[in-house]
């Protein structure tokens, strides 16, 4: 049994609750045990960043301390805005000594640097692979997928340590053995806007547009995503993009959707219901 | 009685800045033996040294301490100073109270009492100087040139019609170097090969230079006037001997899909092949790893074929020693993988090439004979993107370094596609434009002005296919505004790399190399050729990146300094050496084991009769570097350094100790 610490964020507690429930229910299926760390806060995200340095390390780090002392060292964090801040602050702490020190002191607790901080494609290429294909349980064979992995989850390359952060491929891999079929377009690292969605929707609305115009150029009947800002961009927004561009109809799935879905996990159960663009219906 | 001088330095203000020198020199005025103690602005000027003189010459001085800079800097100027006053130069010492005092040091009274320790310390040293004097070695007058590239080539004519025996070892199977690769060579447009292949024939042909091809260094002993290298000459299965280059082989080779290195991979040659046609020997190898006498045993096709019997599937690697009194280090650049930049599509899209692969398409011998064609469908490309500092200037996945010749050959390239497409359109995407050079702004500007290049000042972001073309998105930050080209074939200027044995080789030559193993010269201004090892010298884009004109000068400069080595038949020695006391040499041979020189030989000492009683350590003193590994593993203490013995150490040591 594959046991992994969890930090779910607030994302996933909130707007993107169903990526939530769908990791929760794909990690059952997979036979993973998620150790929630206790007393989790918010890991700040970009208005922590943008604010202060220190606050910036410190509220993960808060999160990485705690995980240390219940015992967990390997942590999956499946929202790529969460991500990004831990493994900044990981790497940050393991790294320099002096920050390490810095920021204990403001924490108040004596964090070691021995988490190591798995996004959802990580934890997949790590404890699912290459044997998930012996579980597939529903032919997804002939769904065209578009992967899209956007910028937090790959960038800045010397914190994230994993794929090419220009030319990625392991969604593609983890997507093609569960059968279905991951296609070579090259917008997959493009920015979607991210949290522009709100103070200025007209840019978000321009750019998610150029992301949903190439997948369906390259055939896409899906878009593959694993990170929720991804998601409600071009889910959300996919409805103002109709309303300026022209008709789109791309179903947007969280990978822990498309996973769940392969190993026979059931549509409501992985919260596919919730979206705004409609993503029953893509398995026959 | 010792008589010793002192003769404090200013160094202008880099000195008396943080170091009270009036008072260096009244303190060590009042040390024991000193004579005379004064200071002065700039003791190596002309007028300092004549200080010195006079003083030698006036006060019958018996020593000399200098405090000033680094040895290193300035220890000859004053020992010769010191000789002109007819005192022995190694009786003269420098203090240096300048990179280890004035320039590391802020509190000046601190500094001054340091620097007056270290004066200390020197005028104990050189109250238990002796006077020594130079060894003398012959030089052997034979130069060996390593990497036969355009600076190779030059370096060893230049040698060769100075008069003097070169040896040019060159690793791939042809001499000729990136050079043979390039179409025309900016600033002036001249056809590459037809200004390089003549002076490969002439290194061929010359009767002064033994050429090695195929062949690469395993090992460099000795010293400067007296190296011995061993050379492997790696097994190339042809009998250059018997070989006429009529070609035969290369015909009836049937691994015809190999990707051809000189090509960049936009061609194919054959298992046994030469590189290129005038390939310099013109004669082929057989490259093992794709010959299928050597993959799956069987196949003789070209021993069949070959009229001369010259084919030779057992030939072994084999190894020459050589004798040579100088060196000089030739081995050029690479350049880097683009494929480090995914946001290119480098090896994804076939027309994203590199600026090396589009001189061989302009190349009138490439693989289009030298119509602009683009590799993917071989049509001709009607708007070509250069993004240039592709790796260069980019401290984050690059090398923080300008690759110096990338601008140039950018302009150079959209002029050439310009000159053969007349109807299409070169777009450049730059940083900057360095083009510091005599005629190369001008070149620049006719790229722009007279062939329209389109020149945007930003970086490209990404570049992708879309319905065949490539859809090249970047920026002009010089009006603002996102531009995308929809291009049909992109070229990657990327940056210039030291070659990848830059480390090992530097390390078996004993040279210094920078943090990106570019060899490092002796000093970036005054000593440009000369490397920090005695008779080795740099030449061309081994040093840094460097285009064609600079390696030249650069390679006739490390010949004349060569054929200035050569001026005479020996060489003055310093005589800081190893000298063993054969009367309480035990022989236990450490020091013959630990000795990275080879120096120490063994010697039988023989009774009256003749008759061998017993071994001893003996030091050859033309081998000796100086180094007292030796003086320090010797168990019996019978190793002294003449200069650095014992007494001399200790007297050092004392006069701090008894202050
Ligand atoms: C795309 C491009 C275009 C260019 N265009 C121009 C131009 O138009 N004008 C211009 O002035 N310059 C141009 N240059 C620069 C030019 O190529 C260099 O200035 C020149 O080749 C440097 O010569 P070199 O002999 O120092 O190095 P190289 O040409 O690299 O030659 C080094 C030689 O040493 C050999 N070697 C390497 N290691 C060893 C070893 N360990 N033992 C034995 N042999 C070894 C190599 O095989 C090679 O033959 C261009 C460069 C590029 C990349
Ligand atoms: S056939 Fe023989 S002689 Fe002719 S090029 Fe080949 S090896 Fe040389
Ligand atoms: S033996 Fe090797 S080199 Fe000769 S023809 Fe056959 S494959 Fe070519």
């Amino acid at each position: 049994m594959t046991k992994l610490g969890y930090y779910p964020g607030c994302s996933l507690e909130g707007t993107a609750s169903d990526y939530g429930i769908s990791v929760r229910r794909m990690a059952r299926a997979l036979g993973w045990e998620l150790q929630e760390i206790e007393d989790w806060n918010c890991c700040g995200a970009t208005a922590a960043h943008q604010t202060n340095h220190l606050l910036a390390l410190s509220l993960p780090a808060r999160d990485l301390a705690l995980a240390e002392e219940q015992g967990i060292t390997e942590l999956l964090v499946p929202c790529a805005a969460c991500f990004s801040r831990l493994v900044h602050a990981n790497k940050a702490m393991q790294q320099d000594p002096e920050t390490a020190r810095e920021i204990n002191d403001i924490i108040e607790m004596n964090y070691r640097g021995t988490v190591s901080v798995l996004n959802l494609i990580e934890a997949l290429q790590k404890y699912a692979m290459p044997d998930i294909a012996g579980k597939v349980q529903r032919n997804l064979s002939g769904l065209k997928v578009a992967c899209y992995y956007g910028c937090l989850l790959l960038r800045p390359p010397k914190y994230t340590e994993f794929d090419d952060a220009e030319q990625p491929s392991s969604m593609e891999d983890i997507v093609r053995a569960l059968g279905a079929e991951p296609l070579d377009w090259p917008f997959k690292t493009e920015c979607c806007g991210a949290g522009l969605s709100m103070s200025n929707t007209g840019a978000v609305v321009d750019l998610t547009h150029k992301i949903l115009e190439n997948a369906r150029h390259h055939g896409a009947r899906v878009i593959a995503v694993a990170c929720p800002m991804c998601h409600s961009n071009l889910d959300m927004r996919q409805l103002d993009v109709s309303r300026r561009y022209g008709k789109y109809n791309i179903p947007i799935l969280f990978l822990s959707q498309l996973v769940g879905l392969a190993l026979g996990v059931s549509e409501k159960e992985l919260g596919l219901k919730k979206h705004f663009v409609k993503a029953t219906s893509i398995i026959r | 009685m010792a008589r010793i001088g002192v003769f404090v330095c200013h160094c202008g203000e880099n000195i008396a800045r943080t170091v009270d020198c009036a008072r260096v020199a009244e303190t060590a005025a009042k040390f024991p033996g000193v004579a005379h103690a004064v200071d002065y602005t700039y003791m190596c000027s002309d007028p300092g040294q004549n200080l010195i003189k006079e003083a030698i010459r006036e006060k019958r001085l018996t020593g000399v301490v200098v405090a000033a800079c680094s040895p290193r800097m300035h220890e000859p100027t004053f020992r010769r100073a010191a000789a002109e006053a007819g005192l022995n130069p190694f009786l003269c010492e420098m203090a240096n109270i300048r990179e280890h005092v004035s320039w590391v040091h802020e509190d000046r009274e601190v500094a001054t009492a340091k620097a007056i320790d270290h004066v200390r310390i020197m005028v104990e040293k050189v109250r238990h100087n002796e006077p020594l004097y130079p060894i003398r070695v012959p030089i052997t007058k034979k130069a060996l040139v390593i990497g036969g590239g355009i600076a190779g080539i030059q370096a060893a004519l230049d040698i060769a019609n100075g008069g003097q025996e070169v040896i040019l070892v060159e690793k791939e199977p042809s001499i000729g170097g990136h050079m043979a690769q390039l179409s025309e060579t900016f600033p002036t447009l001249d056809c590459s090969q037809c200004i390089l292949t003549p002076r490969m024939v002439e290194v061929a042909s010359h009767p002064n230079i033994t050429l090695y091809t195929y062949s690469e260094i395993e090992e460099v002993e000795g010293f400067i006037g007296n190296f011995e290298v061993k050379i492997r000459k790696k097994a190339r299965s042809v009998d250059l001997n018997k070989c006429t280059g009529c070609g035969l082989c290369m015909e009836k080779c049937p691994m015809k899909k190999i990707p051809s290195e000189f090509e960049c991979g936009l061609g194919a040659r054959t298992a046994i092949y030469r590189p290129f046609p005038q390939a310099v020997p013109a004669k082929p190898v057989i490259d093992r790893e794709h010959c299928l006498m050597f993959t799956r045993g069987k196949c003789g096709t070209c021993a069949k074929v070959c009229p001369t019997g010259a084919i030779n599937y057992e030939d072994q690697d084999e190894i020459v020693t050589e004798k040579v009194g100088a060196i000089v280090v030739a081995t050029g650049y690479r350049v880097m993988d683009a494929d480090l930049y995914g946001e290119y599509g480098y090896g994804k899209y076939p027309d994203v090439i590199t600026g090396m692969q589009f001189e061989r398409l302009l190349s009138a011998s490439g693989p289009t004979t030298g119509e602009v064609r683009r590799p993917s469908d071989g049509k001709i490309p009607k708007k070509v993107v250069f993004v240039q500092c592709v790796g260069s200037r980019d401290n984050a996945r690059g090398v923080p370094y300008c690759s110096k010749i990338c601008c140039m050959y950018t302009a150079k390239h959209a002029m050439l596609y310009k000159h053969k497409v007349h109807d299409g359109q070169a777009y450049v995407f730059y940083m900057d434009i360095r083009a510091g050079g005599k005629n190369y702004d001008e070149f620049v500007r006719r790229a722009i002005e007279e062939d329209d290049a389109m020149y945007y000042r930003g970086r490209v972001s990404k570049i992708y296919e879309e319905n065949g073309k490539l859809i090249v998105k970047g920026v002009d930050t010089l009006s603002g505004l996102t531009i995308q080209v929809n291009a049909d074939m992109v070229v990657l200027a990327t940056a210039v790399l030291s070659q990848e044995d830059a480390e090992p080789l530097a390390q078996k030559l004993s040279i210094s190399y920078d943090e990106y193993d570019f060899l490092t010269e002796a000093h970036p201004k005054l000593r440009p050729v000369e490397t920090n090892t005695a008779g080795i010298f740099l030449a061309g884009a081994c040093q840094a990146p460097k285009d064609i004109p600079d390696t030249v000068a650069q390679a006739g400069g490390a010949a004349s300094k060569v054929l200035g080595l050569f001026s005479s038949d020996e060489l003055e020695r310093e005589p800081v050496i190893a000298r063993v006391n054969e009367e309480t040499c035990v022989a236990c041979w450490r020091c013959y084991n630990a000795c990275p020189y080879g120096a120490i030989e063994k010697k039988e000492i023989k009774d009256r009769q003749g008759r061998a009683v017993r071994w001893v350590a003996h030091v050859n003193e033309s081998v000796c570097a100086g180094c007292g590994l030796c003086n320090a593993i010797c168990p019996s203490n019978s190793v002294e350094l003449d200069g650095f013995d014992d007494e001399q150490l200790y007297a050092e040591i004392g006069a701090l100790s008894n202050e």
